[in-house]
């Protein structure tokens, strides 16, 4: 009788022990064939990207030090000259950081809305929630590059098409964010204003803005970072800023070395900063959410 | 409470409705004044006046519909059919549009009883209804035409050269060259260039009608032909689609690599060196710092345009960011998890292989999808700075300022690239970490 028992109950062990080894060899089975496929994309695409460019990776490799060198030691003979050259430039960076500015800003007042048209319970017309959430799907879907190359076609080049182009995608981008934001905000205030007969627009101001506030500002920050860059890169393919700058001073044949080394410095010195001030603001904000 | 007690917290609320009244008036006004100057700064009242409009309606018909071009060399006399004007878009030998008829006078029927004749002699007659008949002489440099001096503001009028736009099509003649374009909806050619055998055949006649080609089988032919299309690169696009979606993998993937060990030498839990700690925290500023923008143009130095250079630069500028948001997981990892392990004897490595990784593997999966699919839009516009990818193909293809269906197509690509990765990071962040 106990004999049996035991027995039985050595077998269920056995089988849930040979199951439990089975289980994990399945799984190092699995998990060694998701990195032997990693592997084997890694290396072939880097195989495809090395023979498709123009230069290879090993003949290179030696060479990246050149440029910055050439750049450093030209600008180092001409310091006298780097104050005045930095000088020279800085209404250009001002162009960059405007553009980023009014971008981020419009692009967030354009995300406010779609987050708020676009949530579950807070939208003016319900039904028409899935359309402004496609809308700020696309938006965010076309690159910068895309609408500003066909909008200096049309306006010819300058900030205006940097700037447009950045704030459609900032919209989108943040009407995603904000949204999953709002979705997460308290509807009782909205519901105690909704009682006393305040419209939409009353109840969004008083009943959910001070809810999502410092989280939107937070987001909108962090956008401000992002779009510095992009508007620096915007700047390389025609519209405006320091950009622009730096695509003449490097196409100047060999490239004018002093001027690229000024305009290098001063960009790198605005992402710095604003990295800095807006992590700073955005710690105080949120305690170190809305990473 | 005491009356002098209450006067105080009158005072402070009445300071405090100031303070937000100051807020609520103030941060619009900031705003505001803002955007006036910037409506300066920008320049946007010079605007309308740099504004080319004509540009905007160009593209905007372009984009989707074709033209083809019947056009006549005035000194040998010869006339030409071509989509689009393009020698890769010509009628082959003796094939032309079933709307141009006449051999001794060709006469070309643009619809709405808009026709226009090329005559013997380099003589040309437009009809257009409600217009008298307009006759065309060319000779050696010059026109001379029966146009009276006013004219409406569809046609401009010179001794040298006469454009005439309607609705139905458009008119050139100048001493040199006749040509008239007929505008069609669609992007023509899509599918088949016209020297190849199937073109004008439906999908159903190439997939179960009679062999078409004599040397090849229907449906092989067919996929070749489309993707050899010499008119819209199917092939090319296909590549640079691949190149950029690449460079946005390699980078990412690479960055990943190369930040994570790093981002233990900078977390301070496991990096008790305060100098490694700083250091390396300073090296990822520093990367991040210089950007994408600069890396590119300091690459492209060194290897030459190509994907491999966008890779790089995506690769480093993403070290940096990785290696941020990497250590500060690290940061907030349970110690007990860690302790745990290390109670059953287990050796450092192990230590971090079993109570480490596990608690950071889905914050950081959740990241590397996230940037996979940012930086294939960066690499959209890497590409287009170091001349690789789609990114490229679109610059070139606006620079050139004719090809706007072929601009078009690229955007509808490069939209549904972005769209198919977003979807694609996310299905898999919901495969990978569930949620």
């Amino acid at each position: 009788m106990t004999d049996a028992t035991i027995d039985v109950a050595r077998q269920s062990v056995d089988t849930i022990q040979d199951s439990y080894i089975a289980q994990v060899q399945r799984r190092r089975l699995y998990g060694g064939l998701t990195l032997l496929i990693f592997v084997v994309l890694m290396v072939s695409g880097f195989h495809i990207a090395d023979e498709r460019n123009a230069g290879g990776f090993w003949e290179g490799l030696h060479q990246i030090g050149d440029y910055p060198a050439d750049v450093l030691s030209e600008a180092w003979q001409k310091r006298a000259e780097l104050p005045g050259l930095i000088a020279k430039y800085f209404p250009a960076l001002v162009e960059t950081i405007n553009i980023a500015a009014v971008s981020t800003l419009l692009g967030a007042i354009g995300g406010l809305f779609l987050s708020l048209l676009g949530t579950r319970g807070l939208a003016r017309w319900p039904r028409l929630t899935p359309v402004f959430r496609r809308t700020s799907d696309i938006m965010r879907a076309v690159p910068e590059i895309v609408i500003a190359l066909v909008l200096i076609f049309v306006v010819g080049g300058g900030p205006v098409p940097a700037m447009i182009a950045i704030a459609i995608h900032t919209a989108g981008a943040l009407g995603k964010m904000f949204s999953e934001v709002a979705e997460n905000a308290d509807l009782k205030p909205v519901e105690g204003l909704a009682s006393t007969g305040a419209t939409w627009s009353q109840r969004m101001l008083l009943g959910v803005l001070p809810q999502v506030a410092p989280n939107y500002v937070s987001y909108a920050l962090l956008r401000f970072e992002i779009n510095i860059r992009a508007s620096a890169i915007l700047g390389f393919v025609g519209a405006g800023g320091i950009g622009y700058e730096l695509r003449n001073a490097m196409g100047w044949g060999q490239g004018r070395y002093d001027d690229a080394a000024a305009i290098f410095i001063l960009l790198f010195g605005t992402i710095v900063f604003f990295d800095q001030l807006s992590s700073r603001f955005r710690n105080r904000l949120t305690g170190g959410l809305g990473q | 409470m005491t009356t002098t007690d209450m006067s105080f917290a009158k005072h402070e609320a009445d300071k405090l409705f100031q303070r937000k009244r100051l807020i609520g008036f103030g941060i619009p006004a900031v705003i505001v004044i803002y955007l006036a100057y910037i409506f300066f700064a920008f320049d946007l009242p010079g605007l309308a006046g740099r504004a080319n409009l004509e540009n905007a309606v160009t593209l905007a018909s372009d984009s989707w519909s074709h033209k083809v071009h019947v056009a006549r060399d005035n000194r040998t006399g010869e006339v030409q059919y071509a989509v689009e004007g393009e020698r890769k878009g010509r009628y082959p030998q003796g094939q032309r549009p079933d709307w141009v008829t006449g051999d001794e006078i060709i006469t070309i029927d643009l619809g709405a009883d808009h026709i226009v004749r090329y005559l013997p002699d380099n003589r040309t007659e437009i009809e257009i209804p409600g217009f008298p008949l307009i006759t065309a002489q060319a000779e050696g440099r010059n026109l001379t035409t029966n146009l009276p001096d006013d004219l409406p503001g569809w046609i401009s009028a010179s001794n040298r050269r006469v454009g005439i736009t309607t609705a139905q099509g458009r008119i050139t003649l100048t001493g040199a060259r006749t040509e008239v374009f007929n505008y069609f909806p669609g992007w023509e050619l899509f599918w088949f260039t016209l020297d190849s055998p199937y073109y004008g055949h439906g999908l159903g006649a190439i997939l179960f009608g009679a062999q078409i080609d004599p040397e090849r089988a229907n449906i092989s032919g067919a996929v070749s032909d489309w993707w050899n299309n010499a008119m819209w690169r199917h092939k090319d696009v296909a590549w640079a689609i691949g190149e950029t979606i690449l460079m946005a993998f390699l980078g990412t993937m690479g960055a990943a690599l190369i930040a994570l060990p790093l981002a233990f030498l900078a977390a301070r839990r496991f990096s008790p060196v305060m100098l490694l700690r700083a250091a390396t925290r300073r090296l990822f500023d520093f990367v991040r710092g210089v950007d994408a923008l600069i890396w590119t143009v300091v690459l492209a130095r060194a290897f030459g345009p190509g994907p491999l250079t966008g890779a790089l630069a995506i690769l480093i500028t993403d070290t940096g960011t990785f290696g941020k948001i990497f250590s500060e997981a690290l940061e907030n990892v349970d110690q007990k998890q860690f302790e745990g392990v290390a109670s059953t004897g287990a050796k450092p490595l192990q230590r971090y292989r079993f109570g480490v990784i596990p608690q950071v593997v889905p914050v950081l999966l959740a990241q590397i999808l996230y940037f996979l699919e940012s930086n294939t839009r960066s690499a959209t516009i890497i590409g287009a700075i170091t001349g690789g990818g789609i990114g490229l193909m679109l610059t070139q293809a606006i620079q050139t300022q004719k090809d706007w269906e072929e601009v078009a197509y690229y955007i509808v690509l490069i939209v549904i690239m972005v769209m198919l990765m977003d979807w694609f990071s996310g299905w898999l962040r919901s495969k990978l970490i569930g949620r």
